[in-house]
């Protein structure tokens, strides 16, 4: 018989776990999976990379002990909040719980905010007084403002002037000011350059805006200012907004003056190419510039552009090593800051912990990306992209792959297109929360 | 067991190697790269191809037939509003993997 070799037993098996019943326990490589103790995750964030992650880690491995600390107890998605805003859904359809994600995988969650993390303890500190300690830690912040990029709009300003580039309360706000304004107004967005969260959704958001007012203000008109000379799905929006809105929407790039410097929230002016062009509105959509949500910036994982660097095979932070960034705050490549980005993102890092704490090779990760947009409740396009690991290390999309959609296609394709977006918000909030 | 990598060092080696497997619930295989990458497909199709709205759900359809119409997507020779351009970035071999591991959901 052949002595086998405790190396070899580590590879074949590649698990910790096992190996306390041939007295090996402690040999593993990690320590984290060997013995009676199982590796502990915590996720911060309760989006959809946050969520999707903690279900995910118990999906492929139900062993491992997996926590999820959020802030709020329902979240309200981006996604479809345009809808809201256009009236075709409520406020209900787009807030989801996290029940399931405990009773159905056995995630533990707690509802509390994460005042440090200590990397050098694994630990994580919360506002309640509890501390986390982890093996791995997953963080999934979001987005935080450039508050200082825009001359008078601040978190203050925002509760009359709404960004409503978080979900939630701020939605409501626009909605209310948008049906409080009198028929022949002016709503008027500011947009910022890129990167920034859902690359698509100021020009959906203009286009739902616009449905609401063209059934019930049709005098009424948006003014958009871009910070950007080009944006997403730009001729598949424009043809859409000549089709639906004739007249109705003006888009003003940032090399015509559509950078907004300033805005006055008492007379609701905003300013633009050095105080040379002003514009007053009746409602006002103020999107800041952004970055990496907060709690990045107070982890120290940001770098100086102000967001996240990561190993973008495993979402590890190389900053800190144990924790993983992933969702709108990393720097993934080619990959959009979406929902449906962080989602993937979401599974591929569950795969590559996984496989990291078993001392297993993490499989090359696979992602894909499709942002829906609804021009009108019958006109759905989309952007579509899959991406893999670039032999540079960055997320690429795969080439003749992905791309938005057709250009000369009947009616029919874009009513298609538009069930396919509200299929897809069913499919992927139930894939992210439930 | 059937994703455990293959054993070189004899027969013994295996039987030792098995009965660790079956005694230790934590000794758990390698993730399938077909689970890790049709995982990508839930986003729009449901957790396990299971769908909830208007998408078609695409578990526990025969794997010669979910891989006939991924090509058939890729080629341009099946009409679709968005698959065709997911389609083309998959190669045979992944559409296999992806396949073979949605065939198996029940």
């Amino acid at each position: 018989m052949k002595t086998i070799s405790r190396r070899k037993i580590l590879k074949v098996l590649g698990a910790g776990g096992a190996l306390s019943s041939l007295g090996l326990a402690g040999c593993a490589s990690q320590g984290v999976v060997s013995g009676k103790a199982a590796a502990k995750i915590v996720v911060v964030g309760g989006g959809f990379g946050g969520a999707t992650c903690a279900k995910y880690l118990k999906r492929f491995d139900s062993n491992l002990e997996v926590t999820l600390v959020e802030q709020n107890r329902q979240y309200t998605t981006c996604p479809g909040s345009n809808w809201v805003l256009g009236g075709l859904r409520g406020m209900g359809d787009i807030t989801h719980g996290y029940g399931d994600l405990n009773s159905r995988y056995g995630v533990k969650v707690v509802h509390d905010t994460v005042t440090a993390i200590e990397p050098g303890q694994r630990r994580v500190v919360l506002a309640g007084g509890q501390s986390l300690s982890y093996d791995r830690l997953v963080v999934s912040p979001g987005i935080d403002f450039r508050w200082e990029e825009i001359e008078g709009y601040d978190a203050s300003v925002a509760e009359k002037i709404p960004h409503a580039w978080k979900a939630g309360p701020q939605t409501k706000l626009l909605y209310d000011q948008l049906r409080a304004m009198p028929d022949g107004g002016t709503v008027l967005m500011a947009i910022p350059g890129n990167p920034f969260r859902c690359p698509p959704g100021p020009y959906e958001r203009a286009s739902m805006i616009a449905h609401y007012l063209k059934t019930n203000k049709p005098k009424s008109k948006i003014l958009m200012l871009d910070t950007k000379d080009a944006f997403s799905k730009k001729g598949l929006f424009e043809a859409g907004w000549a089709a639906l809105y004739p007249g109705m929407i003006e888009w003003v790039p940032g090399s015509s003056g559509g950078k907004v410097e300033r805005v006055d929230a008492a007379t609701r002016t905003v300013y633009a190419q050095s105080g040379m062009d002003q514009h007053k509105a009746d409602v006002l959509n103020i999107i800041p510039p952004q970055r990496a949500g907060q709690l990045a910036q107070i982890a120290g994982l940001t770098n100086e552009g102000g967001w996240c660097p990561v190993n973008q095979q495993t979402f590890e932070s190389t900053i800190h090593p144990g924790i993983h960034v992933i969702g709108d705050s990393s720097i993934a490549g080619a990959m959009p800051k979406s929902g449906h980005s962080a989602n993937s993102q979401a599974k591929m890092t569950a795969a590559a912990i996984v496989a990291m704490l078993k001392d297993l090779p993490v499989i090359s990760p696979s992602h894909v990306n499709t942002c829906y947009s609804l021009i009108g409740p019958d006109y759905g396009i989309t952007v579509a992209a899959v991406y893999r690991l670039g032999d540079d290390g960055a997320i690429a999309g795969v080439k003749g792959a992905g791309g938005v959609s057709p250009t000369d296609v009947p009616q029919q394709f874009r009513t298609q297109e538009a069930r396919y977006a509200e299929g897809w918000y069913a499919s992927i909030t139930q894939d992210s929360f439930r | 067991m059937k994703s455990t990598p293959p054993l070189r060092s004899g027969k013994t080696t295996a039987a030792v190697i098995a009965l660790l497997l079956a005694a230790s619930p934590l000794a758990q295989a390698e993730i399938s790269r077909g689970a890790v990458m049709a995982s990508t497909c839930f986003a729009c199709h449901g957790t396990d191809g299971k769908s909830t709205g208007a998408i078609p759900s695409i578990y526990g359809i025969p794997a010669d037939s979910l891989i006939a119409t991924m090509k058939a997507f890729r080629e341009d020779l099946r009409a679709a509003t968005v698959m065709n351009r997911h389609a083309k970035g998959y190669t045979d071999e992944e559409i296999v993997h992806i396949a073979n591991y949605l065939s198996n959901i029940k």
